[in-house]
């Protein structure tokens, strides 16, 4: 084949974001704009778990916030990375360069997020990610211009990887998705089972994306005798993971190391009933997510918020009231005051509650181990999860010096 | 055992590679058979599979038919559809460069996907196992689950037959016969366009039939059949474009290849195919089975 269906999306991608610009441009603005640009999956595995939602995500907190904008508006825009680190950087690039845009927020998958992150750095303009996991983005490749708002992978191992561990799940055998994000994911939950005493067995790397059939490494890693499947994958890999584990009628215990709750709708209760799971945020937590939902739902009411969504909500809030505080012309000046600034102002809204920005970038909220329901227990949709254990911030987020950030002094 | 080796790991990665060859062969003979006859390429072929699986789910939830019947009533309103589209599209572009026919297919290709991503979402919907097939079945040297031992033994059944129907019947020499020389064939009195019509429905009901057999295995995705068309691809070619034998046994062979490099080295799992394609071109470059130009 001469033309390959992926270089033909990638042209008709950028073919698309080029002909968005003139049309913006055109627009005549009385006041000065701030522009946030919603980058995500919006055609792949990870388009429910982030996608339209997140964009929805973020204009609630525009439309929230528009009354106590000082002299400015905010308008936003989206782009589809298609899990592509070229095509998201060089979407990037165009959108500090050329469109305007202040902050980029979202970015699912870690490779994509990792080169958004760079780009943020040399063009000192600000990314705030929602999306992606690696714990490296606060870690080794931390920088100055990015806030990591709503998980990482260490804070996945510890929460449902500590729990399985505490369980008696002392041997395992993983199935990554052979990636920055499945990489960093299950060197962070081996880290916690050696600290443990337990042991690893073997895992399986599996090209991504493109995989379907995990039979494969399903067969492996029972022939193993490891007790505990961790599956460090995400999305429709996991779902599949999932599926094929009980089509097989796997014996092991399986942890799902990154699971959503769109992930577990897809699943059905009958199939994912009795899993953990670890969310920052679920819809059903308090009255303040409950009415974050309510106000959400009319504009996405196929997918409920996940952690991914809210975080897109409370990272664009915290931005704006940042920039009320620092001026309209701060974020056009210098991406890493706004980043300083933001990480100097306490966080409150009604996703994540109160909570803070770290210096290396980290989100300091809590985190919430989660059982799935059996069909029996649900009261209704989307009615998933029973809370098993709250982590304060100071347990649920890898300790500060122990990340290798640069930015972190000694 | 042999040579003190125990086989008993290697058979089962076959044996599960096989599951995944069955998928590829159906696949790769409708695509071949739609080639060898229109000068297609078919494009939307992976779309096509994806809409299989996703009208027996929709046959299954808003109109409670179960696998059985959707296992016919699918391929039929999935190669109706491709009927549709040769009418209306397709048989408009025989007397172009290839090209146009893929482009005109891969756009199908892509507003499916997209219409059925705007209804059901990525993360796409579950479809249970038929409950005659649930359960597992002992091989001796593994446990199989009895759905998947169906689908290879039943894409088994399908392949040949489909190939018996071409190569020993009368109106597989029609076909064959308007594959080499269509004038030739329309001067006998044989209505060729739709011989052409039909065949291309056929193929695309392969391709709807392969959708209706993944569901229960597979998460039924938007993006399913593009995970699995460029292997596709791959084994048309190094089967020998157009060769519905070749496409078969290449399918089978490439789906244990595939499985077995999954056992042993599975980061490679998603190049070998292609590696093997690269190493078929330059040392045959007509395919396996394929007739030299």
């Amino acid at each position: 084949m001469e033309i390959s269906r992926r270089s033909l999306l990638n042209t008709v991608a950028t073919g698309a974001a080029v002909s968005a610009l003139p049309l913006r441009r055109a627009r005549a603005q009385a006041k000065p704009v701030i522009k946030i640009g919603v980058l995500n999956d919006q055609s792949g595995p990870y388009r429910d778990t982030g996608g339209t939602t997140s964009v929805v995500c973020t204009k609630q907190a525009v439309a929230e916030f528009a009354s106590q904008m000082s002299g400015y508006t905010v308008e936003v825009i989206t782009a589809d990375h298609q899990n592509k680190p070229d095509v998201g950087a060089a979407i990037a690039r165009q959108w500090y360069d050329q469109e305007g845009v202040d902050m980029i927020i979202d970015v699912p998958n870690s490779g994509v997020a990792l080169a958004v992150a760079g780009v943020a750095k040399d063009k000192n303009k600000v990314h705030i990610n929602s999306g992606a996991a690696t714990s490296d983005l606060t870690g080794a490749q931390c920088n100055a211009n990015i806030v990591h708002w709503t998980y990482d992978t260490w804070m996945l191992a510890q929460s449902t990887g500590g729990a399985t561990v505490k369980a008696g799940g002392d041997s395992w055998y993983f199935i990554t998705a052979d990636y920055a994000f499945g990489h960093k994911l299950e060197s962070d939950t081996t880290d916690l089972i050696k600290a443990a005493k337990g042991s690893v067995k073997g895992s399986s790397s599996y090209p991504f994306p493109g995989t379907t059939d995990f039979s494969s490494f399903l067969l492996q890693a029972q022939s193993s005798g490891a007790k505990v499947l961790g599956l460090a994958n995400a999305g429709g890999d996991t779902i599949n993971s999932i599926k094929q584990a009980k089509e097989f009628g796997l014996t092991m215990d399986i942890a799902a190391l990154l699971m959503f709750i769109t992930d577990v709708n897809a699943l059905g209760l009958d199939v994912a009933g009795g899993l953990h799971l670890t969310e920052s945020f679920y819809w059903d937590l308090n009255d303040k997510t409950r009415a974050f939902t309510k106000r959400i739902l009319p504009q996405s009411p196929d997918n409920y918020p996940n952690m991914d969504h809210a975080g897109c909500y409370a990272g664009s809030l915290h931005f704006m009231k940042t920039i009320n505080k620092m001026g309209v012309a701060a974020p056009k000046a210098s991406g890493r005051d706004i980043v300083t600034a933001m990480k100097a102002i306490p966080t409150e809204d009604d996703c994540f509650g109160k909570g803070s920005i770290r210096e290396d970038g980290r989100g300091m909220f809590n985190s919430y181990l989660f059982q799935v329901k059996k069909p029996a227990e649900s009261k209704g949709k989307w009615d998933y999860y029973k809370l098993v254990q709250t982590s304060e911030p100071a347990q649920a987020w890898r300790p500060l010096n122990a990340g290798g950030c640069p930015l972190v002094k000694a | 055992m042999l040579f003190g080796y125990n086989l008993s790991p290697i058979l089962a990665q076959s044996v599960l590679g096989m599951v995944n060859g069955a998928f590829y062969a159906l696949l790769s003979l409708g695509l071949a058979i739609i080639f060898g006859l229109l000068n297609i390429i078919n494009f939307a072929h992976g779309a096509l599979y994806m809409l299989g699986a996703v009208v027996s789910y929709l046959l299954l939830h808003f109109l409670g038919i179960g696998y059985w019947p959707a296992l016919v009533l699918a391929p039929l309103i999935v190669g109706a559809f491709g009927v549709l589209l040769e009418r209306t599209m397709i048989n408009r572009l025989y007397k172009l460069d290839h090209l146009y026919g893929l482009l005109l297919t891969f756009g199908v290709a892509l507003i499916l996907e997209g219409i059925v991503r705007n209804s059901i979402g990525s993360s796409g919907v579950t479809y249970s196992v038929p409950e005659a097939l649930r359960g597992a079945t002992r091989l001796g040297f593994m446990i199989m689950p009895t759905y998947r031992l169906w689908v290879v033994v039943a894409s088994f059944v399908i392949c040949i037959t489909t190939w018996l129907i071409l190569e020993k019947t009368p109106i597989g020499a029609t076909l064959r016969a308007a594959t080499e020389n269509a004038a030739l064939v329309q001067s006998f009195g044989v209505n060729v366009p739709r011989l052409i019509t039909l065949t291309y429905g056929a193929g695309v009901g392969l391709a709807g039939l392969a959708g209706v057999m993944a569901a229960p295995v597979y998460s039924v995705n938007p993006n399913m059949g593009s995970d699995v068309i460029i292997v596709v691809f791959a084994v048309v070619v190094i089967g020998g474009m157009g060769s519905i034998l070749g496409s078969i046994l290449t399918g089978f062979g490439l789906g244990l290849l595939e499985g077995l490099t999954k056992s042993i080295y599975p980061e490679a799992s998603g190049v070998v195919v292609f590696v093997l394609m690269i190493v078929v071109l330059l040392t045959r470059p007509a395919g396996l089975f394929g007739k030299a130009a």
